[in-house]
């Protein structure tokens, strides 16, 4: 077993992993986590859908900004991604897209305050990134012998119309619809930063105790999510596309003032702006880096690789639940609801919740990006083992698994796995928000104390280091020769 | 420009020559056809003289090059989008314009497959794609007609009836064929290809069919 590579890839991680657990913080700190857990639970099944109309107003303004921010990110995306091949437009789009929207958000909230414009920027800036890349991969797929064979002098346009387009048209769709699905988680958690939408209608019901509010809130949100096919149809894109600048709510107005401010004085390090020159830079970056950066880079790595890992452990027991090589239609029908709350959810919503009932330390947060994550690729993985064909005569029940199936899928699964730790790492930096000790928990901390020079290092520290897993996350991929679809 | 000569004619996989060098001297009114063993170089050729006569020439490769998605109409619109203005070509992408239409109808019409004008590409069988890429080439107008194997998809009445419409409809073409009796009966000159060489060049009318057999 040890001789293949992939083995022992997993073998190093796990072992990096459980390194990390000696140093990472996981406890449940509050005084009785079963009972507030349950009595989350008891509001999820009695919801109250009608306890104010501010949930309709939030549902309404989650659509809103997520089909603003994902347009306009969409087609910037598209036009950076016909100039893509040139190396500072691919560095510029790694660099929006390695900025999670809730930091984006934060940022834009210093100067333009509460107005609409802060929420759909915060989506559109990284959705242009990972629209640009994606449609760039997309575009390139495309069968290039019908352009060559096009009469010299055809116009470049009248070209790209004709024989790029057409070709990857599908995939674009489904790759857009999907990028909408995560708008929509996206545009949700905009609200824990004090955006009108479900993330703070959600944080005020929590922090009030009121857990029905919450349920509903919740159920109105999977509905949402679950039933895109249904309502977004090519015929009613126009229509809400149209519509949904005007339901993005008037916010407050934009200070101009504040704008300069923050460029010109707020953003500029203390010891340039207090005239010490650069001389009192220095150690205003030393104390930073010692103070905030580097036990925020620490804790954020290793709680990436932790649940990196517990991604990995709860996919290969999740994805059985879906696959239809084992047991019958009513424990894949349980299965499949399972896995869609799960991967519907987003992680920040889930290590929210689990933060308010266990208390603050790393395991909400492992727990969190492990369900979501796990719930993403076991539906992806668990899909591939119903393309599988046995042959008739094969093993059954957990052989089947160990020696049919899993072999079969090991490769795709740590591909997705490895394409997904970047991601996870983005994200495990946006919870310090909720003060786990990761990087977002001194980005915030900066912003609240408004020491915004130092927030903006912070962040840009993030950037870096999400850019660094993702070109190591490429390295091991390619290493491996594993490969996949820009699907997840 | 309806003949050409080209001189050094070479092409190379991997660091070994396939083709070449040649010469092959094509006048207006040639219509040749390229004969010889599969493997011979036959379709490396055919994109040599490709690439040398700038594009100016209608091309129907093997793998045919259709767009899938798009409907036999565009497949064929495709040879003419140098003829107008990308807004032309653009409302033509969303709703074709009469004179378009029925210009590639009576070319489809030609080709006995006028009913598949708003079918896509893909869903068409392997015979229907090959007369897409045909009706392309036919569309595309070009002085000189540049086609590798474009009968071996159809069936025998359907075979004749395309290699007698390209040789009405192109005074001169080169045609890779690995049919020796097709060759014969519509082209006027043969070339015999043999290990990236030509082996044989001669007039149809001064050639047997048993002179190209020493070819395979």
């Amino acid at each position: 077993m040890l001789s293949y590579p992939t083995v022992r890839t997993s073998l190093i991680f796990l072992a990096i992993a459980l390194v990390g657990l000696l140093f990472a913080d996981i406890a449940i700190t509050a005084n009785n986590p079963w009972r507030d857990l349950g009595n989350f639970f008891l509001g999820v099944l009695t919801p109250n859908f009608f306890s104010s109309e501010g949930l309709l107003t939030a549902l309404l303004r989650t659509v809103a900004f997520a089909f603003v921010g994902v347009t306009v990110g969409g087609i910037c995306g598209f036009f950076l991604a016909l100039v893509y091949r040139f190396l500072p437009v691919r560095v510029f789009c790694a660099f929006i897209r390695a900025i999670h929207e809730l930091f984006w958000a934060l940022i834009f909230l210093q100067f333009f305050g509460f107005h609409p414009l802060t929420g759909v920027l915060a989506i559109a800036i990284p959705y242009s990134g990972i629209f640009a890349k994606v449609y760039s991969e997309i575009l390139e797929e495309a069968d290039p012998e019908p352009g060559r064979l096009l009469p010299p002098g055809t116009g470049t346009i009248a070209a790209f119309l004709y024989t790029k387009i057409p070709d990857c048209w599908v995939q674009l769709r489904t790759y857009t619809a999907y990028r909408l699905e995560c708008g929509l988680r996206s545009s949700a958690i905009l609200g824990f930063v004090g955006l009108p939408t479900l993330g703070f209608y959600l944080e005020t019901s929590f922090s009030q105790g009121m857990y029905s509010d919450a349920g509903a809130m919740l159920i109105l949100f999977y509905v949402l999510i679950a039933t895109i096919p249904l309502w977004v149809r090519p015929k009613l894109l126009p229509v809400y596309i149209v519509g949904a600048p005007f339901f993005l709510g008037d916010g407050l107005p934009i200070v101009w003032g504040n704008v300069e401010r923050f460029f010109t004085e707020d953003i500029v390090p203390s010891p340039l702006r207090d005239g010490e020159g650069l001389a009192g830079l220095l150690p205003w970056l030393n104390e930073l880096m010692v103070e905030q950066a580097l036990p925020g880079i620490w804790n954020t790595v290793i709680l990436t690789q932790i649940a990196l890992v517990a991604t990995g452990i709860l996919t290969l027991l999740l994805f059985p639940l879906i696959s239809n090589h084992f047991g019958g239609p009513i424990r894949r029908t349980s299965g499949h609801v399972f896995l869609v709350i799960a991967r519907s959810t987003p992680e920040y919503i889930l290590a929210y919740i689990l933060l308010q009932l266990w208390g603050p330390s790393m395991l909400p947060a492992v727990v969190a990006l492990a369900l979501h994550n796990g719930g993403i690729i076991g539906h992806l993985i668990g899909r591939q083992t119903n393309t599988i064909r046995l042959r008739s005569d094969a093993p059954k029940g957990l052989n089947r698994y160990g020696w049919e199936l899993v072999p079969r899928v090991y490769r795709s699964f740590l591909a997705f796995l490895f394409y997904r730790w970047e991601i996870i790492m983005r994200e495990t930096a946006i919870l310090g928000i909720l003060g786990i000790y990761t990087l977002g928990f001194y980005v915030d901390s900066a912003i609240q104390s408004i020491r915004f020079d130092q927030a903006m290092v912070l962040i840009l520290i993030t950037a870096m280091l999400n850019i660094g897993v993702d070109i190591l996350g490429r390295y091991i991929r390619r290493k491996l020769a594993l490969q996949t679809m820009p699907t997840c | 420009m309806a003949g050409f000569d080209l001189s050094g004619l070479t092409a190379s996989f991997g660091g070994e020559r396939v083709i070449g060098p040649l010469t092959l001297k094509v006048k207006e009114g040639d219509q040749v056809a390229l004969v010889g063993k599969s493997g011979a170089g036959k379709s490396t050729l055919i994109r040599l003289i490709h690439n040398r006569v700038d594009g100016q020439s209608s091309l129907v490769p093997q793998e045919l090059g259709l767009v899938n998605a798009l409907p036999v109409f565009h497949n064929v619109f495709m040879g003419q989008l140098d003829k107008h203005a990308t807004w032309y070509n653009t409302v033509t992408l969303v709703r074709p314009f009469k004179q378009d239409r029925k210009q590639v109808l009576e070319l489809l019409d030609a080709l006995r497959m006028s009913e598949k004008l708003w079918i896509p590409t893909a869903s068409l069988s392997g015979g229907q794609r090959q007369r897409v890429a045909i009706a392309r080439a036919l569309y595309r107008n070009a002085p000189v007609l540049l086609a590798d194997e474009p009968i071996s998809a159809l069936d025998g009445p359907m075979a004749h009836h395309v290699m007698q419409l390209l040789r009405d409809r192109f005074e001169t073409s080169v045609i890779a064929l690995h049919d020796v009796e097709m060759a014969m009966k519509y082209c006027n000159r043969i070339v015999g290809i043999q290990n990236g060489q030509i082996a044989l060049d001669e007039p149809t009318d001064q050639l047997a069919a048993a002179d190209i057999m020493s070819l395979y």
